[in-house]
């Protein structure tokens, strides 16, 4: 069986989407579907764990996914109703079978008792309808395999006589019996004697009868049983007798067993004991319906091959590269004259599309829908709000919604964070919420959806909203902002993402496991993503969080500033145009607004606060692209002029630097060069900042709610004396 | 002292990255046993060094992409065969005015912790040897900030050379999410 | 020539398992996923053996032995069920749908290649 441990990888690979897919399944039952196809198919999930476990001998595991089917398969087939209770059971199986499978992975040994408890419950309900037990029924079966029933103290070597007369079922299950005689041949020394007896005149003969038969003589050292297992699947196909042949007083012992149709006795004691538990235990066995054919619309698959991700990670890397030598090759081939290389320039234009469709197929094989990640949610949920003595209902939208593998990677945790946030502060408890007239039930709501090029997504809850008051004072208490500062109401609710403030008024063992909403916001930040919050007090709380649909490449529009050029995300633009002087306006703070169709929209002079003095600052010289934020709306960045757009491929800043405000991150354009790629949010923050700067003599310290700006840039200045 | 002449600017000096952990005064002090390699450059007539384990390669310098609000010592970032990496004027960081850079002055890359940065020096001089207790201690000056980016000191001849702290030189710039390399400055 | 096996089963590693053993004894083997898959991939291509798991989404093994027994090129192919002790039911289902024969997972690689020669040699 070592010859299978190779397999194990796999089978750990295949538990854990077997255990997703049963926790989906696991929820809509739980949300009261009563489709059947759902314990079906958590039925072939255990049943699949269960399988692989027996192969590689993890005899616990085994043990535990075999009464857990037995439950699953007696609730299936309607002996055992699912009630509410049951539904919870499940719930408590699917876990400890989690943990099982994780133990097993881990090699850890597990505690003599584990799922003992959960065990005796799973029995008791599946025994409560039924009236045995099923038992231990293989362990049990395996520890009283009869003994041989022929004595070895037989120093002879005994002989058989086999009389086997096929019958013509046993071509229609496509027996073969020249493979039985070849079988029995390499149990001992045969001779065959053929009876053709019954042989009709060749006119007659019907290839599909059975019309030989044969008489063997089998000397053999082998248990009775080795030669029965010959005849294993032809039983009920033929008439069989197998006689051990007296050998000196032998003959009293000799054994005789005869197969029929009528006395289809098993052929090992094994086989005929638990026949006889499985005839005991079936009420009805032919009321077990086979597996309904699931509805192919729901779950067809499409054909799937495996690829490690290793792999794919490696093609996305390489064709990134592709990308940008092709990119180099056409700036650095598009001043040749077109009429003197037009073959050339052909080829270029086509090296250009193909390299571009070769990277959305090799981007697509990454995508996957966010469902697994969602999937964990509900349990999350159900345990916590049990634990919290709330009750809460979990609505998931848009798990379809793909996203890029490695997007999937990093969501999982701040989804998570963001809903025990939710559950822990947001919502009110039962009581509570019946005095508030609200529902007994509160409700998270989680919801995918791309938006934009990047998907959003959103944590919504109709709990108690953010407590403004408290949030203020913390942040005061912890020194976050200034005392004189005002905030809005946003600014205030988004003081929960700063580092190290905590609403919770005592430390939770829900919410407060080590990392705050700082921790999720920078990670969510570091992704090229945002987060947010917006909140009605009394109403409820929403989290917005925004992320790139890949990170690996975008579609960007090349912009010129001064020297430099950036990168602006393609999704994010409105429109660009140079406006009318006369549509420029200022406010008394400084801010400058564009009138564009009735509508005043800040400008956000990229020049000024990027410090490139070569940049044009007058917009009506330069041009503004019109860029859509997520806080704020639309954004008027100003910039010389626009040089193009392009894929571009984003490469991390933060590999080998600190993260730079206005930046997300960067890419490298044709001629090898870095451009950096511009993040509209912080890009908008950090003008706001400059603003202030500008026009307050003696600015407050920077409001929490964002990172603070690049630190000044005069660290510590070393001295030394050479 | 070998391998690199001065004028050999460019050529690659083979280093291994892998063990590009920033020397800490405790390896200078005692674990490690017998010689260690630095790879010295200059500013002015100043001689600095770093480990050759951290140094991953050495090209002439090329113009560089900017990045907004950069501190002065900083040059801004290039492209490392798509790694970007930000590059520090080792002349501006102390603070001597900034280097007017040409294609022939030299950028070390070296590594630091997990992180890769390339400090713009006028020129690479060699490859030295030094014995762990050649290393001598930073002389205690009036304030023992001053000593924060010298690891110790080494004479070459008649010349004396700084080992340079690399990873509290940049600290700022490149430490914000690096434990490992959080770890190795603290020693 | 080689005989060519078709392996059906939901589960890779199962599928794995049996791919391994088999083309370790020199046989072809060929997979699917499921009854439907299988059905597909066999066409009316000649196939010497199918092992099917049971419990499969999109057409059961049960579905399968009934659907090669119907089609006249496959009437004759033996076929395997991979049956687990628990559900001895299943034989029988098996066999009335058409079965050759059975094999009790958890198996070892003997034993499964003893069962593929009794039923094909």
């Amino acid at each position: 069986m070592d010859d299978y441990s190779q397999f194990k990888a796999t089978y750990f690979t295949e538990c854990d989407e077997l255990l997703a897919d049963a926790e989906v399944q696991l929820a809509a039952l739980d949300d009261g579907s009563d489709d059947p196809e759902i314990l079906h198919a958590i039925f072939r999930a255990v049943h699949s764990i269960k399988a692989g476990a027996g192969a590689f001998k993890f005899t616990r595991l085994t043990e535990f996914s075999h009464q857990f089917e037995a439950l699953l398969d007696r609730m299936r087939d309607g002996r055992i109703t699912v009630t509410e209770e049951g539904v919870a059971l499940l719930f408590r199986a699917a876990d400890t079978l989690s943990a099982m499978v994780e133990a097993a992975r881990t090699e850890t040994p597990l505690e003599d008792d584990f799922g003992q408890d959960l065990l005796t419950e799973i029995a008791a309900m599946a025994g409560s309808e039924t009236a045995p037990a099923p038992a231990s029924g293989p362990v049990a079966a395996e520890e009283q395999t009869a003994p041989s029933a022929n004595d070895p103290a037989e120093q002879v070597t005994p002989i058989y006589r086999l009389v086997f007369s096929p019958k013509a079922e046993m071509f229609k299950h496509a027996n073969e019996p020249l493979l039985l005689v070849r079988e029995l041949k390499t149990l001992g020394t045969l001779t065959a004697e053929p009876d053709i007896s019954h042989l009709p005149p060749l006119a007659k003969l019907d290839a599909e009868e059975a019309y030989l038969s044969w008489t063997f003589t089998l000397q053999s050292d082998c248990p009775l049983e080795e030669i029965e297992e010959v005849f294993e699947f032809v039983t009920e196909d033929c008439d069989l007798s197998i006689t051990l042949l007296p050998a000196g007083d032998a003959e009293k012992q000799g054994i005789s067993r005869e197969n029929g149709a009528q006395s289809a006795a098993a052929p090992s004691g094994q086989e005929q004991q638990k026949q006889e538990e499985d005839e005991a235990s079936s009420v009805a066995p032919a009321n077990i319906p086979t597996a309904a054919p699931a509805s192919p619309a729901k779950t067809a698959k499409a054909t799937t091959i495996r690829v490690d991700l290793d792999r794919v990670d490696r093609l996305v890397n390489m064709v990134g590269e592709l990308v940008i030598t092709q990119s180099m090759l056409s700036q650095q081939t598009s001043t040749l004259p077109t009429d003197h290389y037009p073959n050339m320039v052909r080829g270029l234009e086509e090296l250009a599309l193909h390299t571009r469709e070769l990277q959305e197929s090799v981007m697509a094989i990454r995508m996957q829908p966010v469902k697994s990640v969602f999937s964990r949610m509900p349990r999350l949920v159900r345990d916590l709000s049990a634990k919290l003595d709330k009750k809460v209902k979990l609505i998931t939208k848009g798990e379809n919604t793909e996203v890029d593998k490695t997007v999937i990677e990093e969501i999982s945790d701040p989804i998570t964070h963001m809903i025990r946030n939710s559950l822990d502060h947001g919502l009110e408890r039962p009581e509570e919420r019946l005095a508030l007239d609200k529902t007994e039930e509160g409700t998270i709501t989680l919801s995918a959806e791309h938006r934009g090029g990047r998907i959003v997504i959103t944590i919504s809850d109709d709990g108690r909203g953010i407590n403004r008051e408290a949030v203020l004072t913390r942040a005061r208490e912890r020194g976050l902002i200034a005392d004189g500062a005002t905030l809005s109401e946003d600014e205030i609710d988004n003081l929960v993402f700063a580092p190290g403030f905590s609403t919770a008024e005592k430390v939770t063992d829900i919410s407060g496991r080590g990392v705050g909403m700082d921790v999720v916001r920078r990670n969510i930040q570091a992704l090229g993503g945002r987060v947010s919050i917006h909140s009605t007090p009394g109403h409820g709380s929403r989290f917005t969080m925004t992320l790139p649909l890949t990170l690996a490449v975008m579609d960007g529009m090349i912009v010129q500033l001064g020297a430099d050029k950036y990168v602006i995300p393609i999704p994010s633009i409105l429109e660009s145009f140079r406006p009318a002087p006369q549509a420029i306006k200022r406010l008394p703070t400084g801010q400058t607004l564009v009138h564009v169709r009735g509508d005043y929209i800040p400008l956000c002079p990229l020049g000024r606060i990027f410090r490139c003095d070569e940049a044009e600052t007058d917009p009506a010289k330069a041009l503004v692209v019109l860029v859509e934020s997520e806080q704020f709306g639309a954004v008027g960045i100003i910039v010389d002029t626009l040089l193009g757009q392009q894929q571009v491929v984003i490469k991390s800043l933060e590999g080998n630097y600190k993260p730079v405000l206005g930046i997300s991150s960067a890419t490298i354009l044709g001629n090898g060069k870095v451009a950096p790629i511009l993040d509209i949010e912080t890009l908008y923050q950090l003008s706001q900042a400059h603003l202030r700067r500008e026009t307050r003599p003696a600015p407050p310290p920077p409001v929490a709610p964002t990172p603070a700006p690049p630190p000044s840039s005069n660290p510590e200045p070393p001295t030394f004396a050479g | 002292m070998n391998a690199v002449s001065q004028n050999d600017r460019t050529g690659a000096v083979s280093a291994d990255p892998q063990n590009g952990a920033a020397p800490s005064r405790g390896d200078a002090d005692a674990n490690a046993p017998g010689l260690q390699q630095f790879v010295t450059f200059a500013i002015g007539n100043e001689e600095y060094a770093v480990d050759i384990m951290q140094v991953r390669e050495i090209q002439a310098w090329t113009e560089v992409t900017v990045l907004p609000n950069q501190p002065a010592y900083m040059r801004g970032v290039l492209n490392l065969r798509g790694i970007i990496v930000p590059i520090f004027d080792l002349r501006c960081r102390f603070e001597q005015g900034r280097t007017d850079a040409t294609n022939i002055h030299v950028v070390v890359i070296i590594a630091v912790g997990d992180r890769n940065l390339g400090i713009l020096v006028d020129r690479v001089s060699d490859i030295l040897k030094v014995e762990y207790g050649d290393i001598r201690a930073v002389p205690d000056l009036e304030d023992g900030k001053k000593r924060d980016h010298i690891i110790g000191l080494v004479t070459a001849g008649d010349r004396m050379v700084a080992l340079l702290d690399t990873g509290s030189l940049f600290k700022s710039e490149i430490l914000e999410h690096s434990t490992e390399a959080a770890d190795a400055s603290a020693a | 020539m080689s005989k060519r096996v078709l392996a059906v089963d939901d589960s890779k590693t199962m599928r794995d398992m049996v791919s391994f053993t088999l083309k370790g004894a020199g046989y072809e083997v060929v997979e699917a996923e499921d009854g439907r898959h299988a059905l597909d991939t066999l066409g009316s291509g000649v196939i010497d053996l199918v092992i099917t798991d049971i419990n499969m989404p999109n057409m059961n093994g049960i579905e399968l032995v009934k659907a090669l027994r119907s089609n006249p090129t496959h009437r004759s192919t033996p076929i395997l069920v991979l049956t687990t002790e628990s559900d001895d039911s299943k034989k029988n289902e098996g066999r009335n749908a058409g079965a050759t024969g059975w094999i009790v997972k958890p198996f070892e690689p003997e034993k499964l290649l003893k069962v593929v020669q009794k039923v094909c040699g």
